[in-house]
């Protein structure tokens, strides 16, 4: 009789690891809301797929315009961010400086529009700072990881009395210079789908059109929009020249446009009464702020933080899946070249789509639950690592006589890429949930979605606690990634 | 060099454990030292320690060279005097060198027939050049003492001697690992034989065979 053999547990590290997360996230479904509530998804699915392929670029004048401004926003933005970055990463040796740094970058874009909007207004500054504080953050810790990692020797090797200046732009940057040139402008890139999703919270983007023609069904506006953003971020390498860049950078600041003056009463109002807790704002005390601040916490604070989590692992595991089965589209060992085109074309469309505006479309058409974010989230960062892996595999020589189809996909494939796609899924970790925070702005019940009900309610100090504690959620879970990155030997390099 | 150079109680550690003496030994004015011995036996530690001691007074060719790959040649040889000039000097050489510099540096490099490379990054050299380029960082330094390790390794016969030759007129003192024994002979005043760590042989160059030397090598 067969009898059952005696299998033990796996003893690699990294596939218990990863049955761990999967059974995580197979709890999470079981306890998540995921389902499709609109009456007709597919029709107007199909009715949106119509639009795109029947795209409208005339009907609002507005559209290049907003163009206009979602490159000026994303260039002021970034270039801000990487300067302050740069001048970060030299004191990131500091520990409150990396402190700081980890807490401007653990705010979504999306957050700290919100809170400039309550006192800047639509002011151009709002939309600047808005990208520029987290990337600031951002830059900081991997240029400095890219500054630690140039040979020292150089430096060893110079004359003691040597100026500090003088041996850094010769010993140091020199060394990594196309490093940190390569990195800023792949954030370039990030910097254009932030800016167009800032569009989202009502600044002059490229997100503001896509929501406007969206939620009145003109689906073509949309497509048109949509197919724009893509045009625009797949001839980055077009437009985007060293010689030219100087000329962008001093350039883009004019093209902010006017927006609305600053009132600077309503940021001195919102810095020393609207961000006070109320019961200490109206003078009742610590009688009045235990209750105040534990409804903050049970009603809010604690269903937010549950659905982040939920929906965080769920997306994160459905994210692993699609990597799983998108990477072998480009390929080289699997397919021919028509077929790796085809998935080239739409891992690009999958990663240049910020997962927002997927979230915000299918949202649309499905209704809401959490089903949209999490096809969403898995869609965008699968596309992204799916990428990275399948370039990778095209680097792996196999033996003349190795299997194919399936069997080199499991034998020969996967056990090579393995590390490096786990080390890019925990290190997107971190990203996926400030996204799922970010989404409950689109109405799934996610940390962001209490947010701006607190703003919609003008509970600025609800808000600002609320936001604190999403930074801490990141934080959180961008620590306890490296550590498992760590304990299982992965090193990758910063994707966004 | 004014001063002899005494040099006590070199101890060199890998993971804890003496690899390396202690040993003593002076270096005089005007003498020109090889360190020989097996591979392994100490000499690039020592070298290291050495300069460790004297520090910014000696111009260092570490084995690994220490060349900045993204800096074309000149750069990476006009690094040895960053200290003799300004902030901005050095900023605005690095975007368009001053012809005085270029002259100098050019200098160098054509006497390491290596002139025409001079615009060169050095990522992009061969080995032997990337050796010649290192030395020529040390030929260009404001300093009286030169440490070396194993300076010629990459270079064929004629041009090691050649390298010798200029280090010796440019270096009235120098202490440099060599494991070419006849090379050590012809361009040395004196010989430390290192081995497992200690000092095995300290002799006048003139006094000495490739005999003297072999056993340091079994």
């Amino acid at each position: 009789m067969l009898r059952w053999p005696n299998v033990p547990m796996s003893h690699s590290r990294t596939a218990r690891t990863s049955l761990m997360f999967v059974a995580v996230a197979l709890a999470c479904l079981a306890v998540s809301d995921i389902a499709i509530t609109t009456s007709n998804p597919w029709k107007d699915l199909l009715q949106f797929f119509l639009g795109v392929v029947t795209p409208d670029f005339f009907s609002s004048e507005g559209l290049a315009t907003a163009l206009l401004r979602t490159v000026a926003f994303a260039f002021v933005g970034v270039t801000i961010g990487a300067l302050s970055g740069f001048l970060l990463a030299l004191v990131y040796r500091i520990r409150i400086v990396r402190t700081f740094c980890a807490f401007i970058r653990a705010i979504h874009e999306l957050f700290w529009a919100l809170i400039f909007l309550q006192f800047f207004g639509f002011h151009p500054l709002t939309g600047v700072l808005a990208i520029a504080i987290p990337y600031a953050g951002i830059f900081a810790k991997v240029y400095s990881e890219i500054l630690d990692q140039v040979d020292p020797e150089p430096r060893n090797l110079l004359p003691v009395r040597t100026g500090v200046f003088s041996a850094f732009i010769y010993a140091r940057i020199p060394d990594c210079w196309e490093q940190i040139r390569t990195y800023t402008s792949y954030r370039l890139e990030c910097g254009l789908r932030s800016s167009a999703i800032l569009g989202f919270v009502g600044l002059p983007t490229l997100g503001f059109y896509l929501e406007s023609s969206f939620s009145q069904g003109f689906y073509s506006e949309a497509g048109a929009v949509l197919i724009l953003f893509y045009v625009l971020i797949a001839t980055i390498p077009l437009w985007v020249r060293p010689k030219l860049l100087p000329l962008y950078v001093i350039a883009s600041p004019f093209f902010l446009g006017d927006g609305m003056p600053i009132i600077w009463g309503n940021v001195k109002r919102f810095f020393t009464e609207d961000i006070v807790p109320a019961p200490l704002r109206t003078g009742y005390g610590s009688e009045e702020f235990w209750p105040w601040i534990t409804d903050l916490v049970v009603n809010q604070a604690l269903p937010g933080i549950w659905n982040t989590l939920v929906l965080t692992q769920i997306a994160l595991v459905a994210t692993g899946l699609v990597t799983l089965l998108a990477f072998p589209l480009i390929s080289r060992h699997f397919g021919n070249r028509v077929s790796r085109t085809g998935g080239h074309v739409l891992l690009v469309i999958a990663r240049s789509t910020p997962e927002y505006i997927l979230a915000y479309i299918l949202l649309q058409l499905w209704g809401p639950s959490m089903l949209p974010a999490v096809v969403a989230l898995a869609l965008h960062n699968g596309g992204i690592i799916g990428h990275l892996i399948g370039r990778q595999t095209n680097g792996i020589r196999l033996r003349p006589d190795a299997p194919k189809g399936v069997l080199r996909y499991g034998y020969e494939l996967i056990p090579r890429v393995y590390p490096s796609f786990l080390a890019f899924l925990f290190y997107r970790w971190e990203i996926i949930m400030r996204e799922t925070a970010i989404l409950g702005i689109l109405g799934i019940y996610t940390l962001g979605f209490y947010v701006d009900s607190a703003i919609q309610n003008i509970q600025f100090d609800k808000a600002i606690i609320l936001i604190l504690i999403t930074a801490m959620l990141n934080i959180g879970i961008d620590s306890l990634s490296r550590r498992i990155r760590s304990r299982l030997a992965l090193q990758t390099m910063p994707t966004c | 060099m004014d001063a002899p150079l005494e040099l006590t109680g070199l101890s060199g550690f890998y993971n804890g454990q003496r690899v390396l003496g202690p040993l003593s030994f002076t270096v005089n004015p005007g003498e020109r030292i090889a360190l020989v011995g097996s591979s392994g036996a100490g000499k690039s530690t020592l070298i290291r320690l050495i300069h460790d001691r004297v520090n910014d007074t000696a111009a260092l060719v570490p084995q690994e060279l220490g060349l900045v790959n993204a800096l074309p040649v000149f750069h990476n040889v006009y690094m040895a005097r960053l200290d003799q000039h300004s902030a901005l000097y050095n900023l605005a050489t690095l975007i368009r060198p001053f012809r005085k510099d270029r002259a100098e540096v050019t200098g160098i490099l054509e006497r390491l027939s290596m002139g025409e490379k001079l615009w060169k990054p050095s990522a992009s050299l061969s080995g032997g050049q990337r050796q010649r380029v290192a030395i020529a960082r040390a030929l260009y330094r404001e300093a009286d003492l030169l440490l070396a390790d194993e300076p010629v390794s990459a270079l064929d016969g004629p041009m090691a001697n050649l390298v010798m030759t200029l280090l010796q007129e440019r270096f009235s003192t120098f202490v440099v690992a060599l494991h070419d024994v006849e090379l050590a002979l012809d361009h040395t005043t004196r010989i430390i034989g290192i081995r497992n760590g200690k000092i095995a042989l300290d002799a006048p160059s003139r006094d000495l065979t490739p005999a003297d030397i072999r056993p340091l090598y079994d």
